[in-house]
């Protein structure tokens, strides 16, 4: 297959930046879109040039590093997928394709295709923990927890965190992310204690971080590679509502 | 227990800033949007009288600002509605507008065209009234107040000025370019309820699952086509059918 790529390039944060084209030629189907940029830089690299910058790490879609929009789609044409298993026997022969960097404004560039995602960690870490005893491990079934609960807390945590819902979101918000970390912990038996808290916590951040808000359009459900569902963020909007009810505002301080 | 002891309790200055936030915000949009389209049902429903006749229609006008006598002063509960009317319209348009500048901040000014490819200008699945909520809101804006000088407060009187209710209905209607406006401001509501009511009632948190998800935007999809048509139906019929004539 022969590529034509055109992509970002950035120096470093205060730099303009600009599309540049590239081409490619010999490239396998077999390969995915990374190892595809890792023959380019290869090529870059014994011409002199200055290799791509982009962000991978595991390549098998579980780490949530790699982060680039193909042709305006955040992690690219395929459902479900990150850009890391994502095939180049997806592309035509002669296909010119454009690859960019997440973009919104919490996102500052680093370099090339790299954006400093250390807004999400801020989210999760406003978030907190769950308040457990500490010792000995606790007995496996001291806390039941229904089946429903366990599956729902766990379609939130396969949240990779790499950030293609706020890349694909017109309004540049970040409240699938938001809502699958709220939904994990407010899910189960041992998060209730900080759910209220939690939810209002996490918001705050969200919001502080400069990221827009949700106006339900779906973009960013339908670019997960892991397909957290729109409606964790109906939950955080539910959690983030009851919380601010009156009656929930002043908890008595038990114990 | 040690749990308990570390449950927080949210503090009055705290819950002052959480007010501001994206969520409140979007619900704030969502409830007043939601009883604007109680009232838009109602003023739909009242339309219809204009099938029955000068008598009918005028005497359905003179009601309304009787209703609620004697324990209300005449114009009483008309005016109530008017101003829950009014605080809907600008507390929706104070949430959307504060929304709306987040939006230009987190995405350099540019939405959803902030990327150099044109490739997938639409995405991936967004629908066309999710792009059109804002520039709907300001031609339904501005509708409205063309249409309260038209038929509330008689102020400019295409057709002929009359002070019967019916008449200035009949003879605005009857003029083609009236019609024609009415009709594009309905389509942009139609558009405007198609993703808002889905949207409101996700903002509120009723969006618990995939099939509440479908549900919803079927249900919006229908209450669009029903608010629309509804509403068209009555000056298309005195336009071409010459109802009153």
């Amino acid at each position: 297959m022969n590529i034509t790529l055109r992509i970002w390039r950035q120096q470093n944060g205060s730099d303009a930046g600009a599309m540049v084209t590239y081409r490619i030629e010999d490239v396998a189907p077999e390969m995915s879109f990374l190892e595809m940029l890792d023959v380019l830089n290869e090529q870059l690299t014994l011409s002199g040039d200055d290799p791509v910058a982009f962000d991978s790490d595991c390549r098998e879609g579980i780490c949530g590093t790699c982060s680039l929009v193909i042709d305006g789609i955040a992690h690219g044409p395929e459902a479900l997928t990150a850009v890391c298993q994502l095939h180049m026997r997806h592309f035509d022969d002669g296909a010119v394709i454009d690859v960019e960097p997440w973009r919104a404004d919490p996102f500052p560039i680093v370099k090339d295709l790299i954006v400093d995602r250390s807004a999400l960690d801020r989210i999760i870490q406003a978030g907190g923990y769950i308040t457990a005893p500490t010792g000995t491990a606790p007995d496996a079934h001291a806390t039941l927890v229904p089946k429903d609960a366990a599956d729902r807390a766990f379609d939130a945590a396969v949240c990779i965190g790499c950030g293609a819902c706020i890349a694909a979101c017109p309004n540049g918000s970040a409240m699938l992310f938001t809502g699958a970390k709220a939904t994990h912990l407010g899910s189960l038996p041992q998060g209730q204690p900080e759910r209220n808290s939690r939810a209002l916590a996490m918001i705050n951040q969200h919001d502080a971080e400069g990221f827009g808000g949700c106006t339900e359009i779906g973009e960013c459900t339908a670019v997960c590679p892991v397909g957290i569902p729109l409606n964790m963020i109906s939950q955080l909007n539910s959690d983030v509502l009851s919380a601010l009810a009156p009656g929930r505002t002043r908890r008595p301080q038990t114990g | 227990m040690a749990i308990s002891s570390a449950v927080q309790g949210v503090s009055t200055a705290k819950r002052q800033r959480f007010l501001r936030s994206t969520v409140v915000l979007h619900a704030a949009a969502a409830v007043t949007g939601l009883i604007m389209v109680l009232y838009l049902l109602a003023h739909m429903y009242g339309n219809y009288k204009v099938f029955s006749g000068q008598v009918a229609f005028d005497g359905y006008s003179h009601y309304l600002r009787t209703m609620g006598e004697p324990l209300l002063p005449r114009t009483g509960a008309l005016w109530i509605i008017r101003v829950v009317l009014l605080a809907s319209v600008l507390i929706h348009m104070y949430a959307i507008i504060a929304l709306w500048r987040r939006m230009r901040k987190a995405t350099a000014g540019k939405g959803g065209r902030r990327y150099q490819s044109r490739k997938n200008p639409r995405g991936v699945q967004r629908t066309y009234s999710s792009f059109t909520m804002r520039w709907g809101g300001i031609i339904i804006f501005l509708f409205v107040i063309y249409h309260i000088l038209h038929l509330t407060v008689n102020a400019i009187a295409p057709g002929g000025a009359s002070e019967s209710p019916y008449e200035r209905v009949v003879n605005g209607f009857s003029i083609w370019w009236v019609v024609a406006t009415y009709v594009i401001a309905m389509l942009a509501l139609g558009f405007h309820l198609r993703h808002g009511f889905w949207s409101a009632l996700a903002s509120l948190g009723a969006n618990t699952s995939p099939a509440r998800r479908r549900l919803f935007n079927q249900t919006a999809t229908v209450l669009a086509v029903v608010i629309t048509v509804g509403f068209l139906i009555p000056p298309v019929a005195i336009l071409f059918r010459g109802v009153g004539s």
